[in-house]
């Protein structure tokens, strides 16, 4: 039953359902015209294949391989240490930034290899944003300078250009009504969750495509941890959401998908254990691992 | 419950050792503030009866009345100036340069060349730009002493930028970096405004300290009773901190009385500085004591 090919199993759902004798990710990298048409109409924004991410000679992941679909909100769950945030950073090339940190393996992005070499990667990361675990606003700035910093740090634009996206992404992370009238006050003087919900806006300033977050609201209160679910339901809409959450009731609450990641032995590298839709993981799990660790027997 | 109330002579015994210590920690920290008073509070009273009106429009006399010290007022300015605006760019750009992308080898050469060079004395300093800039250019000039204090500013510019950059918490760079910011972008629109307080009080500092140089001087603008050349980088020169040196070894007492003024005046000029660079940009950013 422990079979590793379920794994591999688990998540060719598309081709399971598209009765293809090749999963249509595998496909995507090569930029033929009806691969590029087949690709447009499926449902995936970025897919994972084989990818294995090391800190210098310590390998922290092994072959992970999964969809990531468009307007979605997609959980990763399991254990610490287990390398989900490791993998998450993998998607928008944050990994690289430590030293000796690196990467085997592919990540496309609407079909392309966001590690080809000829790829920047700080195009990269304005395509695929990313909120941290504990908030971090620029500590020299203002609300409203927060917010555009993003699009501010590269071209210009018109003050009422800017006004406008101000608003619009407040809005967006459920902060608007609570700033609208301090937006000239130091970016660090909110509270804690304001802070996150800051961060949330600024990153959707960029309008990037994917939305990763790093445990958002393991660092907040209940009532903002509810306001920030809150605003990822209306964000799905838009975007495509990637979430490490370390709460299970958070995400089986807003995910869509579910990726539960283990780690055998302490020193092992991490593996993605099973990736289904979210109610089939808390509800009728395929491995045992899961499902001691979503029913809270460890973890 | 009783038992707590019973002082017991091991709790006297503790008690009176910690005041004792307490007094002991009192006495020291006086021990240590009396000579910066009484040098601060000597010169006020021997300095201060030497400033009148003639003392900031005059040049000096060596007879007489003493005359004043207006050429060392500028040459104080000028030269510090125009150290600073050598030495703080280069030292600030080399200290960002380390925290940013110094963790490797020609950073701890660099890094080790700085510890060095604040070792140096100034006296070597000033005989190399002696030989360097006086002998090259044929004459003593402001710019050869400026260019003797900005080499002694630069190392500990460059050591004091680099520690307070490093302090910049790494979540600041990691978010501007994970808004798609490019590197050189982030240091310098994020980073360094962040750490900008704690630069500029480290900026401040070493302007202080080698606002009263002298040896080096000494070597390099010669000293002057004239009035200085407009061309700072042709003609000699004179300070604050040289005119109390060469005042102050006059036979007149009057004389000496206009280097006691010089005196007061310089070391008012850098207490302000050092004062300035702790209160102005107290509490913004990340300061220099952290």
């Amino acid at each position: 039953m422990m079979d590793p090919k379920e794994t591999t199993r688990e998540h060719d759902l598309d081709r399971d359902q598209a009765n293809e004798p090749e999963p249509r990710w595998r496909e995507v990298n090569q930029r033929s015209p009806e691969n590029h048409a087949a690709e447009a109409d499926t449902e995936l924004a970025m897919s994972v294949e084989n990818l294995n991410m090391y800190y210098g000679s310590f390998k922290a992941l092994q072959d992970v391989s999964m969809i990531i679909r468009r307007n979605k909100v997609t959980a990763l769950i399991g254990p610490s240490g287990c390398g989900k945030s490791t993998f998450i950073r993998g998607l928008n090339r944050m990994h690289e930034i430590v030293p000796g940190a690196r990467v085997e393996g592919k990540v496309l992005l609407e079909g392309e290899n966001i590690y080809a070499s000829e790829v920047d990667p700080v195009r990269v990361r304005r395509k695929v944003g990313m909120v941290f675990q504990k908030p971090n606003p620029f500590p020299t700035m203002s609300v409203y300078d927060n917010v555009i910093a993003g699009i501010r740090l590269g071209r210009k634009h018109k003050k009422s250009e800017l006004d406008e996206i101000v608003e619009k992404t407040l809005r967006q992370a459920a902060l608007w009504n609570e700033v609208k009238s301090k937006l000239k006050v130091g970016g660090t003087a909110l509270s804690g969750g304001q802070q996150q919900r800051l961060c949330i806006a600024r990153t959707l300033a960029i309008e990037p495509e994917v939305i990763l977050m790093d445990e958002p609201a393991s660092a907040l209160d209940p009532v903002s941890t509810q306001k920030i679910e809150d605003a990822m339901e209306e964000l799905k809409k838009r975007y495509t959401v990637v979430i490490v959450t370390h709460n299970m009731q958070q995400a089986a609450r807003i995910s869509d998908y579910t990726g539960f990641f283990y780690i055998e032995n302490m020193g092992d590298p991490g593996k993605l254990w099973e990736f289904d839709e979210t109610d089939k993981i808390f509800s009728s799990p395929s491995r045992k691992e899961t499902e001691d660790y979503v029913t809270g027997r460890f973890g | 419950m009783s038992n707590l109330l019973q002082t017991s002579s091991r709790y006297r015994r503790r008690k009176f050792v910690d005041r004792a210590m307490t007094v002991l920690a009192y006495a020291c920290t006086m021990l240590a503030i009396v000579p910066l008073a009484w040098i601060i509070i000597y010169v006020i009273i021997k300095g201060l009866g030497a400033w009148d009106v003639q003392f900031f429009t005059q040049l000096p006399q060596l007879f007489g009345d003493g005359g004043g010290v207006r050429n060392g007022i500028v040459g104080t300015l000028e030269i510090v100036g125009l150290a600073t605006l050598m030495g703080v760019p280069v030292g600030v750009m080399a200290g960002i340069y380390l925290a940013e992308y110094g963790d490797n080898r020609l950073g701890s050469l660099i890094r080790f060349m700085a510890d060095t060079l604040t070792g140096v004395p100034s006296i070597v300093v000033g005989l190399f730009a002696f030989g360097v800039v006086v002998a090259a250019t044929g004459g003593f000039s402001a710019f050869a002493g400026a260019v003797s204090l900005a080499i002694l500013m630069i190392p500990v510019i460059t050591r004091t930028t680099e520690e307070i950059v490093r302090l910049v918490p790494n979540s600041i760079r990691e978010a501007s970096l994970g808004l798609g910011v490019s590197r050189w972008k982030t240091i310098m629109r994020v980073v360094v405004p962040t750490a900008l307080s704690g630069i500029l009080t480290g900026v401040l500092l070493a302007v202080a300290r080698v606002a009263g140089e002298t040896a080096p001087l000494i070597l390099t603008i010669l000293g002057t009773n004239f009035p200085i050349s407009r061309n700072l980088f042709n003609g000699p020169s004179t300070t604050l901190s040289l005119q109390i040196y060469q005042l102050g070894r006059q036979p007149s007492p009057q004389v000496v009385e206009v280097a006691w003024g010089a005196a007061l005046l310089l070391v008012l000029m850098v207490l302000g500085i050092s004062i300035a660079a702790r209160l102005i940009f107290k509490g913004q950013g990340i300061s220099a004591r952290g």
